[in-house]
């Protein structure tokens, strides 16, 4: 489960002034969730997603994970805990160009000190899973976008983490492919993993269960995607 | 460390980059391999030297009279100082600290050449007039026959060993010189061995090669040199320093010839000991500044390291932002870094040692054919084991020096600016 609360980030602008990019957020995801995040670019959206994902940190308030509090951690507390309880999804993939489908699956096990053959099996099983089990040897330049992202996923799920987060997960795909990787996250989110996804695509976040809308960084509306539609 | 996993990672992660690795490799390479070239052609010079010197003595000293240049009780300088049998006897008896002792003269003079006769064939020597004892101090070997003895001295016997090119030209290979006379002077001698240029090399021992060694009571006797003396040459005991042993004899000397004793140059000396550790000092001094050269080439080959991975850790930016946010932790990111900048720098550093010990011993094969008397000072270019491990050490300490500065950027790359990098 995911709470936040009044969660306030400033980032200093020049020497002496400050952008106030989180004013108070208070959200709570409950586990098992499909929720997406949407709102203009300077929203703040990308920066709720960092503080999230915990890759950034934050001036007050409180962030509470799978009932961990995260605040104050060390960089070495903070890389345990996104290797535990967070898969990343990116827009532009962040595969390693050098590393073959499987290898890029297997890496976040490889942070878990999991033997070569124990965790590249498992990575394996999980290309199987996403239907990319004969692309296993190959390299990301050789995959088509849908299929980096499908990698990508898998990469994500392999560390059975509770939260997805997807950053403009369709952002680099055509919408054929969007789709199917939005299917791919509901698939996900069926067996438990709760699935949180930044986009500013309406398509997109019309297939969540919940739509946060966020402007000047408070959020604006929360709620189911339908609903927001008839808001908007 | 043992993490043969970590390895396979690693190894992965440079095979996957190679013109990058290659890069980084080339500076430590040349490095270390202009450092064994260096090391090794130091070592070389010196065991060339050090083999020309070879076969005299290192504690003996060689004495002459020359013109005295102070004047001393109503004596005029300019006096030329000639050593006699009573010096000979007069140190023998005074310095104890002598091991081996030759009153010497030269026909014709210091290097003077003689033409010496046997049936028709004739050639132009050296002949010596010396004691026995000569042989340890100028290393002189035994090819057939004896060496000069006591008796011939005391018995004034008209005996001579030659040296072998004299054997040659005045020999054909059949004959037995042993036994038989050659005229020296027109002085019939009655040839009792042949000698050989011992240790010596070069042209040291080409000269030792035409060399005819008589008493040197029958020389004086034979070619009316009454009681004169033209040179000595002595080693010092064991434990005793060969500069001190001259002083006390030139100190002898003086007194007995009336020269003052501070003239320094009444009496001419040459002493092997002072030339060894002068020349023993210069190889330190070279081998040093060869050390210290390759050093700062090797210094330079790291900070070449440093530079091309902290270019690596800015262009691997994103991706160790990836790594971040899949989990990997500080330490791991500086270990991989680290680890890479190890395994590069060991890995050229030995191929460096390898090819550079390969060509020094090339050059070595390829002089090993190079004749006794060669001129060039250059012999066995080599590196002690001790030097070349010292070497690999010096490998992994730069290895981690050329890592640290870029593992530790690397480690404080925040994930989220690293995945916004686009």
């Amino acid at each position: 489960m995911v709470t936040l609360n009044s969660i306030n980030k400033s980032y200093p602008v020049g020497k002496s002034n400050y952008l106030h990019v989180l004013k108070g957020i208070d959200l709570v995801i409950d586990k098992g969730e499909l929720v997406s995040i949407m709102g203009p670019s300077g929203s703040g959206k990308s920066t709720l997603l960092n503080i999230l994902g915990i890759l950034d940190s934050y001036d007050d308030g409180e962030y509470i994970l799978e009932d961990v509090v995260m605040k104050n951690l060390s960089e070495k507390q903070s890389a345990f805990y996104r290797n535990k309880f967070l898969g990343f999804v990116f827009q532009s993939f962040n595969l390693l160009p050098f590393k073959n489908a499987m290898e890029n699956v297997a890496l976040p096990l490889y942070y878990q000190k999991v033997g070569r053959k124990d965790r590249n099996r498992i990575a394996l099983n999980y290309l199987d899973k996403f239907g990319l089990k004969d692309w296993a040897t190959h390299m990301p330049n050789e995959l088509s976008g849908g299929q980096k992202q499908r990698v990508a996923i898998a990469r994500a799920m392999i560390n059975k983490p509770s939260v997805i987060l997807a950053d403009e997960p369709t952002g680099a795909l055509d919408s054929h492919t969007s789709e199917e990787v939005m299917q791919i996250f509901r698939d996900v989110n069926k067996e438990g993993t709760t699935v949180i996804i930044v986009t500013h695509d309406r398509e997109v976040s019309g297939r969540t269960d919940r739509v946060i809308s966020l402007r000047d960084g408070i959020i604006e509306h929360s709620g189911n995607a339908e609903l927001n539609k008839e808001i908007a | 460390m043992i993490d043969i996993d970590k390895w396979k990672e690693i190894l992965l992660t440079l095979s996957k980059n190679k013109l990058r690795t290659a890069l980084t490799m080339f500076g430590v390479f040349w490095g270390i391999f202009m450092l064994v070239i260096m090391l090794g052609a130091g070592n070389g010079l010196q065991n060339g030297v050090m083999y020309e010197m070879a076969g005299v003595a290192t504690n003996s000293f060689w004495m002459w009279g020359s013109r005295t240049t102070v004047p001393y009780k109503g004596l005029k300088p300019g006096r030329f100082i000639r050593f006699n049998n009573d010096d000979t006897k007069a140190i023998l008896e005074n310095v104890k600290e002598l091991k081996h002792f030759s009153p010497c003269n030269q026909l014709g003079g210091y290097q003077g050449t003689n033409i010496v006769a046997r049936k028709n064939n004739s050639g132009t020597f050296n002949v010596m007039g010396l004691y026995p004892e000569i042989r340890y101090i100028e290393s002189v070997g035994i090819d057939a026959g004896r060496f000069l003895n006591e008796k011939d001295i005391s018995d004034n016997r008209k005996v001579a060993i030659i040296g072998q090119k004299v054997r040659d030209i005045l020999f054909t290979p059949d004959e037995d010189p042993i036994g038989d006379a050659i005229k020296i002077n027109g002085v019939y001698f009655k040839v009792v061995g042949v000698s050989n240029p011992g240790k010596r090399k070069g042209n040291s021992a080409d000269e030792e090669r035409e060399k005819i060694f008589i008493p040197i009571s029958t020389f004086q006797q034979a070619f009316n040199y009454g009681d004169k003396v033209g040179w000595y040459a002595a080693t010092a005991k064991d434990g005793y320093s060969a500069s001190i042993v001259e002083e006390k004899i030139k100190a002898i000397l003086k007194k007995r010839h009336k020269v003052a004793e501070e003239d320094q140059n009444a009496i001419g000396s040459y002493n092997s000991e002072e030339n060894y550790l002068e020349t023993l000092s210069i190889f330190t001094g070279i081998k040093s500044f060869v050390g210290i050269v390759g050093f700062l080439t090797l210094l330079a080959g790291s900070i070449g390291i440093a530079n091309i991975m902290l270019i690596i850790v800015k262009e691997r930016t994103k991706e160790i932002g990836v790594r971040k946010a899949l989990g990997a932790r500080p330490s791991n990111i500086i270990a991989m870094v680290l680890q890479e900048s190890v395994l590069l720098t060991i890995i050229s550093g030995f191929f460096g040692l390898v090819l550079g010990i390969m060509l020094l011993d090339t050059v070595s094969f390829a002089m090993s054919g190079m004749s006794d008397n060669s001129d060039v000072p250059f012999r066995n270019p080599e590196i002690s084991s001790a030097i070349a491990i010292g070497a690999l050490i010096i490998l992994i300490i730069t290895g981690i020096i050329a890592g640290l500065i870029p593992a530790s950027i690397a480690a404080k790359i925040k994930p989220v600016s690293a995945l916004s990098a686009e």
